[in-house]
Order: C-alpha cells, then sequence, then structure tokens
C-alpha cells in the first residue's frame, strides 16, 4: 500500500514550476520576471531567430505541431510511478487545458494497453453480461462535453503545507478542463439490461493497481460517460487510454482509467480508494465517504506566485472557477484582503460542471494588499474563508480543499501564497 | 463480486421466455429482489455475450459480505514470513512504514477518533478501515507494488492475518479465511458516514 502521494510537495516541482513560471511572467505586460531575481532562472540559450523573419522563408510544415520555442510550459514533478503530476495552471488562458499539460494521478503507473485486444466487461445484476471492444464503443451513439477534471486532493499542500513561495500549480494544478467524447454508460447499460435490485456500479481498471471505486447507479445511468477522446483525439496513455470512466463533477479518482470492467452491483464494495483514502474525517469524530461531488472552488492565476508586478498601474486580474453542482453563478474578487468585494466578468459561454475563466481589470496604488476571489455556483453554495473551512472540515480534512484563496502582492510586486492572512 | 452470479443463467431464460408476474427471492445481503416481467430488449445488439470463462477472470474483487473470497486460509504466524519477504521492504518490519509508504500498524489513539481534528496519527489498518475484507481485496491485486497480483491466496490471508493481529483485532493464532474474514468488526467500522453535503448556501 503506497503513500498517497502528496500533490506538488516535492522539491523539484518548486524548482520547475519556477523555471516555468520566469517564461509565463515574462510574456504578461504588466508581469514581469523580477529583475535581479535569484530564485528566477533563465532558460539555458535562447532560440535562434533571423533578425528579420519577413526577409527570409520560414519552416516547413511538419506532422505535428511544436509550441514555440519561448513557451515552455510543464507539468512538475515527474517521474513519480505512485503520485501525481500537476498542471501549470498560472501559465494558461482561457478554460482548455491542452491535452499533454493535464495533470496526471497514477496508482502504479502509466499501463501500456494496445487498443486492438483492449475489452470491458459488463456484467453482474445484469440480464446479459456483456463484453465490447474498442469497435464496439464506436459504433454507439456517442456524446461530446466540455467539464473539468478535478483530483479529489487537489489543494492539499496550500492547506497542509502552506508557504509564501507556492504558484498556483503546486497548490491546485490538480484540475483540468477539457472536451471529453464517449459513450453514455447508459447506453450500455441498456444493452445489458440492469436488474431491479441493481443499486451501484463497481468500476476498475485494467492498470497495475487495478484501481477500483463503487458508483452509484443512479450517476451511471444520468451522465456517466465512457470516454476514448478528449480535445479531438484518442485520449493520450496517461489520460486513460484507451477508454475511461468519465463521471462529470466527480472526483478525479471516481473517473476510472484504463476501465475494463463494469461490475453492476447491490452494494458497494467499499474498496480501499473508498474507505481508508478518498474519505474526509471531520471535526466530529467521523469521517464522511462516498463524498463524490467537487465543491465550487476557484483561484486567481494572474497575478499569482511567482510572478512579480513590475510598477503600479492597470493589470488584469484573472483566474478560474468551477464547481460539480453545475454551472458557476459568479466571482466576486477583493483587492483589499476581503474587505471589499467586486464582482469579476465571467467569459462565456458558462458551462456545467466546467472550469469558466474570469476577470476584472485592477489598478495597483503599489502598497500591499492581498488578492482573493470567492466563486458561488447555480446552487447558492460560495466558498467558505479559511477560517470557516477549518472550523467545518476540520486541520486533519483530507480531500475537497475549497477555501478562499489568498495572494499576497508586496510593495516590491512580488505576490505570494496567502498563508498567513 | 456478485453473489447473484451463480443463477444468472437461470434469469436470463425467464428473460428470454418474458413469463411470469415476477419472482421474488432474498440475498445473500438480505435485500428482496422483484423481477419484472418485462425485460427491454438491447436496443444496438451491440457487445457481444461475456463467457462465464471471461467473468472468471477478471471477477476477482471482494465485497464486505465475503462474496470473492477463494478457498485457503493463513495464520499471522504464516503470514509473518511473507510480510517479511514481500511486504516489509516499504511498510516495514512492523508494519510502521516510513515518510513514502504508510504506516498499516497501529491503534493510537486509544479513544476517540480525532483523525479530523489534527494529523498527529497515522490512519492504520487498525484506526481508519471499516472493514476487514478490504484488506483481501487490496492485496489481492495491487500488491506488491513492483509485482501486483502475485500472491497466493493462502499468502494473502496470512498477510491479512498477520496486520489484523499486529493492530489487535484477531488473537495470535487466529485462522483467517473465507469464513472468519467477513465476520471481523473493525475498530473504525462505525466512524464513517454517508456524504451530507448537498450543495446550497450552508457549507458542510
Amino acid at each position: 500500500m503506497t503513500a498517497d502521494a502528496e500533490p506538488g510537495a516535492k522539491p523539484d516541482a518548486t524548482r520547475r514550476a519556477l523555471l516555468a513560471g520566469a517564461a509565463a511572467a515574462g510574456a504578461a505586460a504588466l508581469v514581469g520576471a523580477r529583475p535581479g531575481s535569484g530564485r528566477i532562472q533563465e532558460p539555458a540559450g535562447s532560440p535562434t531567430v533571423p533578425a528579420d523573419a519577413t526577409k527570409v522563408p520560414g519552416a516547413p510544415t511538419s506532422a505535428l505541431s511544436a509550441r514555440a520555442p519561448f513557451e515552455q510550459p510543464a507539468r512538475a514533478p515527474v517521474g513519480q510511478v505512485t503520485g501525481s503530476s500537476l498542471t501549470p495552471i498560472h501559465q494558461l488562458s482561457g478554460t482548455i487545458t491542452p491535452t499533454d499539460l493535464q495533470f496526471e494521478r497514477h496508482h502504479n503507473g502509466v499501463p501500456a494497453i494496445d487498443p486492438a485486444r483492449w475489452r470491458l466487461l459488463l456484467h453482474g445484476l445484469v440480464e446479459r453480461p456483456l463484453s465490447f471492444t474498442l469497435a464496439d464503443l464506436r459504433r454507439l451513439p456517442s456524446v461530446t462535453r466540455i467539464h473539468f477534471l478535478e483530483c479529489a486532493g487537489n489543494g492539499r499542500t496550500g492547506y497542509r503545507s502552506p508557504q509564501r513561495e507556492l504558484s498556483p500549480q503546486q497548490i491546485d494544478g490538480m484540475t483540468a478542463n477539457a472536451e471529453w467524447t464517449g459513450v453514455r454508460v447508459a447506453t450500455l447499460l441498456a444493452e445489458a439490461g440492469a436488474r431491479p435490485v441493481a443499486r451501484w456500479v463497481l468500476a476498475e481498471g485494467g492498470d497495475a493497481a487495478v484501481l477500483s471505486r463503487s458508483i452509484p447507479l443512479e450517476k451511471m445511468l444520468d451522465d456517466a460517460l465512457l470516454a476514448y477522446a478528449e480535445n479531438g483525439e484518442a485520449l493520450r496513455p496517461a489520460a486513460g487510454y484507451p477508454v475511461r470512466l468519465f463521471l462529470p463533477g466527480w472526483e478525479g479518482n471516481t473517473c476510472i482509467k484504463w476501465i475494463r470492467r463494469l461490475e453492476v452491483i447491490a452494494q458497494p464494495n467499499m474498496s480501499r480508494d473508498e474507505t481508508s483514502k478518498y474519505t474526509d474525517p471531520l471535526p466530529n469524530d467521523t469521517a464522511r465517504r462516498f463524498s463524490f461531488v467537487m465543491d465550487v472552488k476557484s483561484t486567481l492565476t494572474r497575478p499569482t506566485f511567482p510572478a512579480v508586478l513590475e510598477r503600479p498601474g492597470w493589470t488584469e486580474l484573472s483566474g478560474i472557477a468551477w464547481s460539480g453542482r453545475g454551472k458557476i453563478e459568479r466571482v466576486d474578487l477583493s483587492t483589499d484582503g476581503g474587505t471589499s468585494w467586486q464582482p469579476a466578468e465571467l467569459q462565456g459561454p458558462v458551462l456545467d460542471k466546467a472550469h469558466v475563466r474570469f476577470t476584472r481589470m485592477w489598478k495597483w496604488d503599489g502598497r500591499r494588499t492581498a488578492l482573493l476571489s470567492r466563486a458561488v455556483d447555480e446552487t447558492g453554495a460560495a466558498q467558505p474563508t479559511l477560517a470557516e473551512f477549518r472550523a467545518r472540515r476540520g486541520a486533519g480534512t483530507d480531500y475537497h480543499f475549497n477555501y478562499i484563496r489568498t495572494w499576497v502582492v508586496e510593495p516590491d510586486g512580488r505576490v505570494f501564497y496567502g498563508v498567513d492572512l | 463480486m456478485n453473489p447473484h452470479g451463480r443463477r444468472l443463467a437461470v434469469s436470463v431464460v425467464v428473460a428470454a421466455l418474458g413469463c411470469g408476474p415476477g419472482t421474488s427471492r432474498r440475498d445473500a445481503g438480505g435485500t428482496t429482489e422483484v423481477r419484472s416481467a418485462v425485460v427491454p430488449a438491447p436496443a444496438y445488439g451491440v457487445g457481444r455475450p461475456a463467457t462465464a470463462a471471461e467473468v472468471a477472470a477478471w471477477d476477482l474483487d471482494v465485497n464486505p459480505a465475503g462474496d470473492g473470497l477463494p478457498p485457503g486460509s493463513g495464520t499471522p504466524a504464516r503470514g509473518a514470513a511473507i510480510w517479511a519477504a514481500r511486504c516489509a521492504a516499504c511498510h516495514g518490519e512492523h508494519g510502521e512504514g516510513n515518510e513514502r509508504y504508510p504506516r498499516l500498524v497501529g491503534r493510537e489513539p486509544s479513544v476517540g477518533f480525532p483523525f479530523g481534528r489534527q494529523l498527529r496519527h497515522a490512519r492504520t489498518v487498525g484506526n481508519y478501515w471499516p472493514y476487514a475484507t478490504t484488506l483481501y481485496d487490496y492485496i489481492r491485486r495491487a500488491m506488491p507494488p513492483t509485482a501486483p497480483g502475485s500472491l497466493e491466496p493462502d499468502e494473502i490471508y496470512g498477510v491479512v492475518a498477520w496486520l489484523l493481529a499486529g493492530n489487535r483485532i484477531v488473537a495470535a493464532n487466529a485462522v483467517i479465511d473465507a469464513r472468519t474474514l467477513p465476520e471481523i468488526q473493525m475498530p473504525a467500522r462505525d466512524r464513517f458516514v454517508d456524504d451530507d453535503r448537498t450543495g446550497g448556501k450552508e457549507f458542510r
């Protein structure tokens, strides 16, 4: 039983985030790499470009696009067989997470699976136990939806091990937003014929952890997908190739990757990942189980550590908000440490259970202050303050860290995670 | 593991005939199943019938009722040798864990369940596992990480017995098998409550 690695806690993550952060910070108008900062290193060697690109032919066509050599966004940390790599959310724009930057969480590595040999077994409390090939799934009616995918433990580092020098990637980089295409689980269940006593479905992966979770049948019949494509192409291996379960708005852990088996059952299996892990110890000497839905949440992504405000004046505040319970209703921003709040602009369309980009222009007066974002979803749920969160969930709680994030701006323009406010 | 598996062939026949006003019976979990008379036909006929061998090859999970537990048995004494050879390198000689791999043995604190309030105590098999059957289920498919699925039933029962004895949940001479494992009442069993979050204004 390996440790549930804490996201972003490795020293390696810090170094990589700083490296990557320098490139992003330099690209923003008022948000530049801090001159003379010993912490931010320049990438080794500058890409070669002609003095005047209009005077020489450019590069020919190629099979795959590469990023501009000046842009080096990267997941971190790398090399974790059982563990995570986090999305550099502070370096991204809009709402769709580039596929190759989508965070990873593996429980015993990324399996190599031949799509020709892949099978999905659907059995248990059904009239017709069935075996599906990938070609079978592609013959069935497909649906395409944009949704976020977030690890239940996203935010643990910022709560448990807060430091001023944490980036949004290190704190909240285990969320991604993508367009998912696949077959509704309900379609397959109709083929197999779920029997009346059926209440849950055990979903099991074909990786070396054979990860399994019990999912209520109601969710499976509602909006659950067996996704085979993400952002227009086949899933990447790290995202569950060739097929993963996708449960909109629910803990990433329930969205079983490399799925190979669905067993319709009457009672939950009480697997390790729904008892010993992915439960929420609470201050009242209980632990919450089957806490599937991801709470309403937001974080600023600019300006945030390691960016530095070059000078006082106008700059855009920007971030992402999402809720597992539906659409984001509003996001409010505070630029005075939470004393007053103003509405942010939501960049539409605002989608159900999906990231939405929020922005607001802000004129910094050069003084020390703190920036906060607070999202409210369509059910009326709002992000709690850190104090409210701590009182309700406790110091030892383990998942669903959706308290309001604070970013402190120092008079010299440096921005830090607000651990001391 | 589906406790109804053995009856499935009969069910399919009933469904195919579409006969009768429905039948009732009690299953192993004590719930009553009411069979509807009409089973909808598949809309597309995609996917082929899974064979019993295919189901048996993959249907290896174990539930709290013990469905899925194979024949075989283990004792803490026999499990100690397996533990030393296959588990101790990561989890420690006594299940104490280290900075990377979790502690599995320990009943502290002796009273209460303070894990939500503070981080002083590691969450172990002894203080934070609600069901003993989960041990067999998890170890069989996922442990050890370098060779998952490589332990034989008697070895798994032995490791489970060793862990339960180390956590003072069973006696040092206990025999763990398909009959005894589901009957074990884990110390943390009644600490787990269903999710009460519903959205809306109240933060829970």
